[in-house]
């Protein structure tokens, strides 16, 4: 069955949906299904992978744990190849992709009405880009899908957004090209170091992980790639962007920024960072842990303090995204795949909430806090999923985040308790901003007559979709971890 | 009987010159039969002209021939920059005759002198002796002021020709001397005997006539690639110029300053290397830093373009400090690039322009991307590729450069390239802004795209994403066409 380019199909399905909305351009009526056409063929190939997939052997020329793979001359001259290759982690990245960018174009089905060809043709952009990102093996290949897919959302931000919408849109775009730069030149460092020592000029990672660069510039190697991975992340410092570029995004925009471009930044740092340089990234534990607990504590902190709902998710988003890293950097079998699950449930959850956010927004063009109250009342379908998200985002047992947090502190308590302990308030601080999330917009008593229609067939189906899976991974994450376990155990090397 | 020797003359390292000279001169004559509402064809005249000494060019690949008792040579790396310069004008004359005939100045001499500075360009990347490259850099020099004073209408063009005539002067003088300086120390004009006297005469450096003399031609050469604190012409020239014009010197004039500085630095002096590489980083740094910095406030695209050329010659300057293979074919490879993206946002920069060079300002774009999307996009291409970001050949041009620099140990200026690069995106996004994210303060006229124009930037799109995607056949060529 490998015989079929799986791979290359899955990242170029969504270009060839663009080229296919050239015809129609000014066709409202017929790009919307054309874009949504694609964006399911591609959740459906996906999604036959996720079923398919973790029975099947190792592919041919493949190491250990990838069970698809493809390899092509690209650039010779510079050792530079077409390398993808799928293993169990980018097997679920990849059905993220596929699924979030349905939902975000069923999110923007009615709400985005001005030149709606280009806001589809840039979501499916997006998602080869992104789909690349998490199936390249070669740096040059990853680097190139890490920036196309950069450019859609600086243009999604900045064509639909609202409120300072251009301001926000080149400070992410400036933002994370300043930190993917440096990793450019990082590259190359890696390249000439090995090439070098080895005599193999090379940029495909299973070469270059084979002979770990012990050269004495690795610590500032690992320092760039970590800081262009932080500030996608986005860890604490650089976390700025973040909130601007998620406040004035579209829905659609918010919910593939949070759902998978953060994820992009924790899966380079596993993908790239750690097998690149496990001496350097070991050196860099501490400060990684000592971030990444101040980015939970400081996000809940602060998402207390906002007035704006979209805002308030958003420095939730790197909250949570903080426990992420945090289970990167134990580097223990438990906490990696818990870390891992929880870019999946970060992306099923604060995708829902962007996606309500929007849904809100778009029946009273507001998002301030104190505007709504009641709504449980007026709407009470859409009040419920909200509900149901709301608590599953503060790490409810049973809903799908809390699976993912447990097995992140239950990781790393065995390796730095002490972040552990610390990091544990950050499971109950949530609560308390969610709690006041949840009381001010949905049992408040109504403060100003709103026009709040309930949900549509659309979207309840839409939530409906989501809570399934939420709850489903909240239930039973078996699945799920048994497809991390061999990825999880050769990255960490606890393989059998 | 007495019979005078006459040396027997190879005239194919300077085939496609003598072909370019030949045209001119026909077109010079034909020039006054043609009427003025159809100067376009003299413009089809000169592009044949322009492809027959392309074919020339393609034969002497790999086949090293010199002549003229050495003063000329036919080498892959003067071929590659012929090429280049071959491009630079023949898509320069495609936009030219939309542009002269709204700014109705459409005067058949355009066509002649664009061939005459072609001829210059050419001289200068084949001469490997210090006369013939000024000879070429004069013959160059003289049609450029003309060219950019060439809206005889316009109070901009007049200002841009005269300041150009009058820094350029000065420039070919610091030039001059320095040439003068060197052949009094070395007793040749040859680059290879000065490069043997200097290998032989290991002192020579300490010879205070010939360090003047090396630091003069530097500051000459770093004028005509607009290096700072040599760049200062630069803008009002870029702006002032008839726009097709400004397309042809941000990208053919710059390319054969630096053919002709490397042929001198890396053949003349390879022994001095270390000398040269402090001051070429230097330089780096300043053009750098300087033109990025400054074009983020213009508010005139030309002026802006013209700051970001002078960033660009810093990109390049990075690769030749490096000095090693990948910097130099990173030049090559650089100069390529920027000729397609540059002229390429020309192109359009022609199109949405007005009578008297108005609607020139960065605020004009607004709204471009809605009501022409398929040339907005083109734009898109060309300024990301200026920005250097992937699958483009800026992404290309500007990884070759730095991983030479990264390879050549100057891991700092690398940084200091990329910290840069990474400035300059704000202002290329500014356009994009504005095209895509601003409501037309006015409504668009109904644009002209005149075919020529349409073709220029078919042929600009192509040669931006085609390398950016397949690089590996230009990358071969470049890097057999270095001189190390």
């Amino acid at each position: 069955m490998t015989s079929y380019p799986i791979l290359t199909i899955l990242i170029f399905l969504p270009l060839a949906g663009c080229l296919c909305l050239a015809p129609v351009w000014s066709r409202r009526a017929a790009v919307r299904p054309i874009a949504l056409g694609f964006a399911v063929a591609e959740l459906a190939l996906a999604g036959w992978l996720l079923v398919t997939a973790p029975g099947m052997p190792t592919a041919p020329g493949a190491p250990a744990g990838y069970f698809l793979w493809e390899d092509a001359a690209w650039i010779e001259r510079f050792g530079i190849r077409y390398l993808l290759g799928m293993d169990g982690i980018s097997l679920l990245m990849g059905a993220l992709t596929a699924f979030i960018t349905v939902v975000a174009m069923a999110v923007s089905w009615r709400a985005v009405t001005e030149r709606t060809a280009l806001h589809y043709f840039l979501i499916l952009l997006m998602e080869s880009g992104i789909m690349g990102v998490f199936l390249a093996l070669d740096l040059v290949l990853f680097y190139l899908f890490w920036e196309v897919m950069l450019i859609p959302m600086f243009f999604l931000i900045g064509i639909w957004g609202h409120g300072r919408r251009i301001y926000s849109a080149v400070k992410f775009f400036l933002y994370t090209l300043a930190g993917s730069l440096l990793m450019l030149l990082a590259i190359i460092g890696v390249y000439l170091i090995h090439g070098d020592a080895t005599g193999t000029y090379t940029f495909a990672l299973p070469l270059l992980a084979k002979a770990p660069i012990a050269h004495a510039a690795a610590p500032w190697l690992f320092g760039a790639f970590l800081l262009a991975f932080a500030i996608k992340f986005p860890l604490f410092p650089v976390h700025t962007w973040l909130p601007d570029a998620h406040t004035d995004a579209p829905t659609a925009g918010s919910v593939i920024l949070a759902a998978l471009l953060l994820k992009t930044g924790a899966y380079g740092l596993v993908r790239f960072g750690y097998p690149l340089f496990p001496e350097a990234a070991r050196g860099f534990t501490p400060l990684l842990s000592v971030l990444a607990v101040v980015g939970i504590l400081y996000a809940s902190w602060i998402a207390y303090a906002q007035e704006d709902m979209k805002r308030m998710v958003a420095y939730s988003s790197v909250g949570h995204m903080g426990f992420v890293a945090l289970g990167i950097a134990s580097w223990s079998p438990v906490a990696l795949s818990g870390s891992i699950l929880q870019m999946v449930n970060h992306g099923v959850t604060t995708g829902a909430l962007f996606a309500l956010v929007g849904m809100l927004d778009e029946r009273t063009d507001t998002r301030e806090l104190a505007a709504y109250g009641g709504v449980w009342g007026k709407a009470p379908k859409l009040a419920f999923f909200f509900l149901l998200f709301a608590m599953a985002s503060a790490g409810l047992p049973g809903l799908n985040n809390f699976t993912g947090e447990f097995l992140i502190l239950a990781g790393v308590f065995r390796t730095t308790p002490a972040a552990a302990a610390i990091a544990f308030i950050g499971i109950v601080l949530p609560l308390i901003y969610t709690v006041r999330l949840v009381q001010e917009v949905l049992f408040q008593t109504e403060r100003q007559p709103l026009q709040l229609p309930d949900v549509t067939l659309r979207e309840g189906a839409l939530l409906a979709v989501l809570a399934l899976i939420g709850v489903s991974i909240g239930v039973h994450p078996k699945p799920l971890l048994d497809i991390l376990k061999v990825p999880v155990a050769l990255l960490t090397g606890t393989a059998p | 009987m007495e019979t005078i020797a006459i040396p027997a003359i190879n005239f194919a390292p300077i085939m496609p010159e003598v072909i370019l000279s030949i045209f001119a001169m026909v077109l010079l004559l034909v020039n006054v039969f043609v009427p003025s509402e159809h100067k376009a064809y003299l413009g089809y005249l000169s592009l044949v002209g322009l492809i027959v000494a392309g074919f020339t060019l393609i034969g002497g690949w790999g086949v090293p021939l010199s002549a003229f008792n050495d003063s000329v040579v036919r080498d892959n790396f003067s071929i590659f920059f012929k090429g280049i310069f071959l491009l630079t004008v023949g898509m320069s004359i495609l936009i030219s005759d939309q542009y002269f005939k709204r700014e109705e100045c459409n005067l058949g001499e355009l066509y002649p002198l664009l061939l005459f500075a072609t001829v210059g360009m050419m001289l200068m990347a084949s001469g490997t002796d210090l006369m013939t490259i000024f000879l070429g850099l004069e013959v160059l020099s003289v049609s450029l002021y003309i060219l950019a004073g060439f809206n005889r209408a316009n109070v901009k063009s007049n200002e841009a020709g005269l300041k150009y005539f009058l820094l350029g002067a000065f420039s070919t003088g610091f030039l001059l001397y320095g040439m003068a300086l060197t052949y009094g120390a070395t007793g040749t004009t040859r680059v290879v005997k000065i490069a043997e006297y200097v290998s032989q005469n290991g002192v020579v450096a300490q010879n205070p006539m010939f360090v003047i003399g090396m630091l003069l031609m530097a500051v000459g050469f770093s004028f005509k690639i607009a290096a700072a604190p040599f760049h200062m012409w630069t803008p009002d020239v870029y702006e002032g110029a008839p726009t097709p014009m400004t397309a042809f010197m941000s990208a053919g004039p710059k390319a054969a300053g630096f053919a002709a500085f490397m042929r001198v630095a890396i053949i003349a002096f390879p022994s001095l290397k270390a000398d040269w590489s402090d001051l070429l980083w230097i330089l780096a740094v300043l053009t750098m830093t300087i033109g990025n910095l400054i074009a983020l406030n213009q508010d005139n695209i030309k002026r802006m373009l013209a700051y970001s050329s002078i960033a660009h010659a810093g990109y390049a300057l990075v690769g030749f400090t490096a000095g090693n293979a990948e910097g130099t074919a990173g030049i090559l490879f650089y100069m390529l690039s920027y000729a397609f993206m540059n002229i390429g946002a020309f192109a359009i920069i022609v199109l949405v322009g007005k009578k008297g060079e108005a609607n020139n300002n960065v605020m004009d774009y607004a709204g471009f991307g809605t009501k022409h999307p398929v040339l907005a996009l083109a734009m898109a291409v060309f300024l990301f590729s200026l920005a250097g970001m992937p699958p483009t050949a800026g992404f290309i041009g500007k990884f070759y450069l730095f991983s030479g620099a990264i390879k050549a140990g100057y891991v700092w200026l690398a940084i200091i390239g990329v910290l840069n690069s990474a400035a300059s995106v704000y202002y290329y996004l500014r356009v994009m802004v504005y095209m895509y994210m601003k409501d037309p303060v006015e409504e668009f006229d109904w644009m002209k795209l005149t075919p020529a124009v349409a073709i220029c930037i078919i042929i600009a799109v192509v040669g931006v994403l085609l390398p950016g995607v397949v690089p590996a056949f230009l990358l071969n060529l470049a890097q057999q066409a270095v001189l190390l």
